[in-house]
This record gives C-alpha cells, structure tokens and sequence, in this order.
C-alpha cells in the first residue's frame, strides 16, 4: 500500500507489523513519536506487546537486555544523549549476541545541545559490536527496520541492529511510502525462536558471565565471527526481501551512476538524496560524477566498496561526525580497502553538523572541489569560517 | 512458615539452586541468604544479579555456580534487567510459548541498589514489575575493595572514606533505602539479616503472595569489609538487631510490624566494638562523644519505627 507518511510513523508501521514481543523506550526528540505510536497501538489493543515505559535510555536497554536473553522479540528506538546513555548496556547486549533491533533518529550530541541531524550518535557506538545500516529515506527505514529483524536472528549473526535515519529530515518529513501488507511481515520475520532463552526453567542457563584474561579474548573473538557472517546474511534477506517488496535492494551499497564516473562522492543516510539531484544535474553537463550511499556501515564491506570505487580518480568521503583528533570515521573505513595498494584520491568532506542544511550547491562544491585535491585533506562544507 | 529443616528438605529434594561452586570468601553472609531465600521460593526462579562480590563470584566462565536461570548485565541496571525479563514472560506466557508459572528474583549489593542503580529501580517499582528485590546489604562496595556506599553507617572506615587523624570515617549517616521503598507504595516491603534466617524465610514467603513488586533489605556480614573474624557473621549480623540499629521488620500494604523486638535494647557499642572499622572510635581513646551522637540516632530511628507500627496499625 502506497502512503504519505513520516519517518516516525514508516518506522511505527513496521513495528507494529512485526509486533515484537516487548518494547522498551524512552522519548527524546526527534525519537518520541515513534514512542508515541508505538503506544498507541497498545493502548488500543492493536499489538500484543509488551511495553515497557521505562525511566531512562539505559533502562531502556537494559529491559531490552533483559527481554531479549528471556527469550522474546525486541525493539528499542533512540537518538542522541539517549544513545550515549545507552551505550553501556549497548556492548553488553552485543556481547550476549541478542538480536535486539532499534531505530535511532540520527541526532548531534550535546555539547552544545542541539536537537537536529548529524552522526555522531551513530558514530559513538561504532565500536559497540551492533550491526549499523543507514536510510536514506522513509522508505529505506521500513525496509530496513523489516529486515534487519531477520539480520539480528540469523542463528549466526545474533547480534543486536541499528537503523539509522536521519533525525527530522527523515523523521518529521512526509514522503510516499509503500507498506508491505501485514500477513506478508510475519512470515517475513517469522517466529522467534530463541536458542537457550532464560526462561527456560528446565534447562538453566548462566547469563553475563564473568571472564578471566584466560578466556575473555576467546569469547571477545567468537563475537567478532558474528560480524563476518553478517555481509552473507544481510545479502541473503536483501534478496528475499526484493522479491517480497519489488524493491532492489542489492548490495552493502548503492551505486549511482558510479560504473564510469571520475569523481564520487561516498555518503550515508538522507544526503543520498541530495546528492543524486546533482548527479543527475552535472551528468546532463557531461561531467563523469557518481554517489556511493553506504547502507550497510558495521561490519564495513571495505572490500566491496575499495572494488567500486577502484576505477574512480578522486573521491570525497562525507562524514555527518567529527572524529575529533583525526579524519572521519567513514573516511578511514573506506580508505582502509586500499590499504598497500594505489587507489583515487581521498578528501574527507565533514559536512551537516547539529542539522546544519545540506543545500545542492554545497553537493556541487565537493564534485567541484575533487577537481584539485589531495588525499588525506580534510575539508569542511558548509561552515562559516 | 518455614522451618530451617523444610528449608533444608526442599534443597535436598530439588537439589540447590545457590551450590557451592562459587568463591565468595569465607564466612561471607551472601550465599546464606541466596540459598535462604530461593529455598523460600516454591516456585521455578529466573535470578538476576548486578555487578558485585556474588556476581563476581558466582559466574567465572566457564564455572557457574546457578543451577537456575540467572543473568547479569551490568552494575547499575539489574532491577530493569529483570524487567525486561518479567516482561518477556508476560509476552511468551499469552502466547503460550511459555506454560510454567516462574517468579523472578533479583540478588544486588548496597552499591548497585542505594546508589548507581537506585533509577532503575525506582523505575521498576513505579511501574510494578512482579518480582522480588534483596538486597545483600554489606554496607559497603566489596568487590571493589571496601569503598564507601549510601549504606556505610556513619563513622565506618571504607577505602574512600577512611578512619583519618581529621575525618574519623564516613562523615553521612547512611541513606534509609527501606523507607525509600516504601515510599513507592509497593506491596511488600521488608528489613532482615543474616542472624536471623528463619525470620528472612518467612519474609520471602510472605512476600510472594503478593503480586507486584516486593523487596527485602538484608544485612549481610562481609568479614573482610567489616573486619571481623569469618565466623562471626551471623553474631555481628545479631548485635546490629539487639542494638536496634538494623531493625527487623516488614511494612505490608503500607502496615507496619517490628519482627523481632529486642528484649533488651543493647547499647550501640555492642555493635561498633566487635568491627575493626569501628575501631578508631575505641583505640587509642574512647571516642565518647560520637558514640553518644550514634546512640542517639538510633534511638531516635527505633522510637520512629514504633510510632509508624503503632499508627499504621491502628492501635
Ligand atoms: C558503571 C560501573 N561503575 C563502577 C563499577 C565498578 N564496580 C563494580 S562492583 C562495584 C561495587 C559493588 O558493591 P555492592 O553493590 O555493594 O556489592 P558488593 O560487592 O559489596 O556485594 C563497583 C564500584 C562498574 N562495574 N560499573
Ligand atoms: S569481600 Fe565481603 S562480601 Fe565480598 S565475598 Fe568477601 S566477605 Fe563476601
Ligand atoms: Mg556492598
């Protein structure tokens, strides 16, 4: 079914056709509504789930936690300072491999507080041993909500998943979405089936171990293996989720107009959109530019990604984050494909910090400014200096 | 009410839910109170348990000393942990993936009760969670090596708060984290020890009647912290119930009732003397003047608690 609708409210959709068994969240702009709907359709009784309306962003994950090792289907969504509260619980529940799926409405993080779209979010838990898939648009956040459910429960990914979507360009925007009809969700998703849920009485198990340096590195290592499966995985539930929705979905990236392009740009989340605009604008000039939109950011597909962009003579990685201290996160990701061996030129972009607008022309400056560059050189667009 | 040997009976039968696998250190209070309780407990148990010496001591992959359900998390978040848990069991129930009736326990420690994870719980009672919080008050962090808590008594010496030449220990009087508690308006609510485990079996049983959530604050000796002889834990734990200062009681439905009443209130120094972290106010000069300040809190504290059993129970 083809809708206008929110952000908030595709990500709402979603959840309530996968119907997870407890949710567990706490408001924050531009998070809350999704908060919000979620339970509306408690209170009226058109999901059966279990919510949680806990006291903070921690608890939040720590229910979620909780839930999740007891044997039941979680979501959780955040942004922002709810993130950071979180992040703590977050490597503890990758650490217990539970495929606990949440929305994060990608927002800066104070100081200075600010409520509007950037990365660093994303980025702080980059580390945190959850997968991170990014959407472009509203459309892209449905999906992605969908099959990342069937990504966290792989028997051999088990591992909690971000989506991220931009806070209020994405959130608070209207755009069509198509919705899959809701029998089609759940038997996309299926039923969970939990390999030693705690509430398991009759077969007891240890939950949250302590470990020694004489183990610790092991069970650290045998985590870091859910991560390799995940790119299989994620392809896999791409295909059958195209075929279920005759959406493409193909890939860890997507390639706009890249096969013959010069310059590219590589960027994550609702920029894409922007960015294709002056593509498609600079390719009617006959310039040879093209856009690489990360979808899938943890685990990174450097591989892939150093293969796509392999023929390209300059690129301009954009990152949302400052990495303070060094180049952006993306940028060192991408370049780590080339590693020992020649590739284009990088310049890192930082661009959109606290919500600061992405406007066309800015997008034309990078290609512009790919002309002349120098890898390694940081720029930052769209600042006043 | 439970006897030690039906206690005693329902673990030989079913086997122990708490064994000895675990290295607490010796003479510490916690596993007698873990097993007291969960032996209490009829029904199958999921348990969790903050960071802290049990944890800690109980879970050392690939060595477990659970023979129930059991998870930790984290330090400060294990009453919305089991939230999420008892959540879950909610879920699964209606959809009859789960079929037995389960009751769910958490066991923290003053620190990740008092202090880092008093939110949490706070959040977790608010919203009524059916589940029972104990707390293994040792009155400080062990497992962190004796720092100060909200639940060090007044003067106690803790590795952050030490008996000094200027500061005679820990300056605060400790938080009342009972009364805390019931100020939630939870339906049961209760103080115990380790000195008196039948009092604390019966307690647990009473408490599981209730729907909602349930909480009981135990004393629990830590020889190592408190300075004492390891097998003195269970008449340390005593004295701090004959002097009044850690009183037994349970406030049902918001009433009042004073489990034990000592027949003859012993003067606090009976509690202080025994414990080496009390020891600067004894050697080298009796520190009478703080003393006095301790007896007349407590004093006050017991004179408090009988007015609120007097009022609440009408009489
Ligand atoms: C967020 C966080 N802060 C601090 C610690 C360090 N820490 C672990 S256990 C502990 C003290 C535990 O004290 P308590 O809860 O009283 O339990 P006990 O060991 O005394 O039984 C501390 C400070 C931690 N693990 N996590
Ligand atoms: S330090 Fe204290 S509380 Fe911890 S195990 Fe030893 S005696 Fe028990
Ligand atoms: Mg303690």
């Amino acid at each position: 079914m083809r809708k206008v609708m929110t952000g908030h409210k595709a990500v709402a959709e979603a959840m309530r056709q996968i119907e997870p068994d407890v949710v567990a969240v706490y408001p924050i702009t531009p998070q809350s509504e999704i908060a919000e709907y979620y339970a509306e359709y408690v209170h009226n009784g058109i999901v059966k789930t279990e919510l949680i309306p806990v006291e903070s962003e921690h608890s939040a994950m720590s229910a979620c936690v909780g839930a999740s090792a007891a044997g039941a289907r979680v979501i959780t969504a955040t942004a922002s300072q709810g993130l950071a509260l979180m992040v703590e619980v977050l490597y503890v529940a990758a650490g217990l491999r539970l495929p606990i799926v949440m929305a994060l409405a990608n927002r800066s993080l104070s100081a200075p507080i600010n409520i509007h779209c950037d990365h660093s979010d994303a980025y702080l838990a980059r580390d945190s041993g959850a997968i991170q898939i990014f959407a472009e648009s509203a459309q892209e956040a449905y999906d992605y909500m969908i099959m990342a459910q069937k990504l966290a429960e792989n028997a051999k990914v088990r591992l909690p998943v971000i989506v991220n979507l931009d806070g209020f360009t994405l959130t608070h925007s209207s755009q069509v979405v198509e919705t899959l009809p809701d029998e089609a969700v759940k038997d996309f998703v299926g039923e969970y089936d939990p390999p030693y849920p705690l509430l398991d009485v009759d077969r007891p198990v240890t939950w949250g171990v302590f470990a020694m340096p004489d183990y610790y590195f092991e069970l650290k290592r045998a985590q870091q293996a859910g991560m390799e499966a995940a790119p299989e995985a994620f392809l896999e539930i791409q295909k059958a989720y195209s075929e279920l929705c005759g959406r493409p979905y193909k890939g860890f990236f997507e390639a706009y107009k890249l096969d013959d392009a010069e310059r590219v740009i590589v960027v994550m989340g609702s920029t894409a959109g922007t960015a294709k605009a002056v593509v498609d604008e600079l390719r009617d000039k006959g310039e040879r530019v093209g856009l690489l939109k990360v979808w899938l950011w943890r685990p990174f597909p450097r591989a892939e990604i150093a293969e796509a962009l392999a023929g390209a003579k300059a690129v301009a990685v954009m990152d949302r984050a400052i990495s303070f201290g060094n180049l952006g996160a993306l940028y060192l990701d991408v370049v780590s494909g080339f590693a020992g061996r020649p590739g284009p030129t990088f310049v890192n972009y930082i661009y959109g910090l606290g919500g600061r607008d992405v406007p066309m022309e800015h997008i034309a400056e990078v290609f512009e400014g790919l002309k002349e560059a120098e890898t390694g050189e940081l720029r930052y667009l769209g600042l006043r200096e | 009410m439970p006897s030690i040997k039906v206690l005693a009976k329902r673990e030989e039968e079913r086997g122990p839910r708490f064994t000895g696998g675990h290295s607490l250190c010796a003479g510490c209070a916690e596993p007698m109170i873990v097993r007291t309780v969960l032996n209490a407990i009829e029904d199958p148990v999921v348990v969790a348990s903050p960071t802290g010496c049990l944890e800690v001591a109980s879970s050392r992959y690939p060595t477990t000393a659970w023979n129930v359900p059991w998870i930790h998390s984290a330090f400060e978040n294990a009453a919305a942990t089991i939230a999420g848990v008892e959540a879950a069991y909610k879920a699964l129930s209606r959809k009859g993936k789960v079929t037995k009736k389960i009751r769910f326990v958490v066991f923290g420690g003053d620190g990740g009760t008092y202090d880092i994870g008093l939110q949490a719980l706070s959040g977790a009672l608010e919203r009524g969670h059916d589940f029972l919080y104990v707390v293994l008050d040792n009155e400080a962090y062990m497992n962190t090596g004796v720092q100060r808590s909200s639940a060090t008594p007044r003067c106690a010496h803790a590795t952050t708060s030490p008996a000094g030449s200027v500061v005679p220990g820990k300056p605060q009087d400790r938080k009342d984290l009972t009364e805390i508690v019931v100020a939630h308006r939870v339906p049961y609510v209760a103080q115990a020890s380790v000195s008196h485990l039948i009092d604390l079996a019966n307690k647990v049983e009473r408490a599981m009647q209730y729907e909602g959530p349930k909480f009981i604050n135990v004393l629990s000796t830590c020889p190592l912290g408190w300075r004492v002889p390891p097998d003195s834990a269970v008449n340390v734990a005593k004295l701090a119930v004959e002097t009044c200062c850690w009183p037994l009681y349970e406030v049902v439905e918001g009433v009042y009732k004073i489990t034990y009443k000592p027949k003859e209130k012993l003067p606090i120094e009976k509690w202080l003397e025994p414990q080496g972290r009390f020891r600067h106010l004894f050697r080298p000069e009796k520190r009478e003047d703080i003393i006095r300040e301790l007896q007349e809190a407590v004093d006050r504290h017991w004179e408090e608690l009988l007015r609120k059993e007097r009022c609440t129970q009408g009489g």
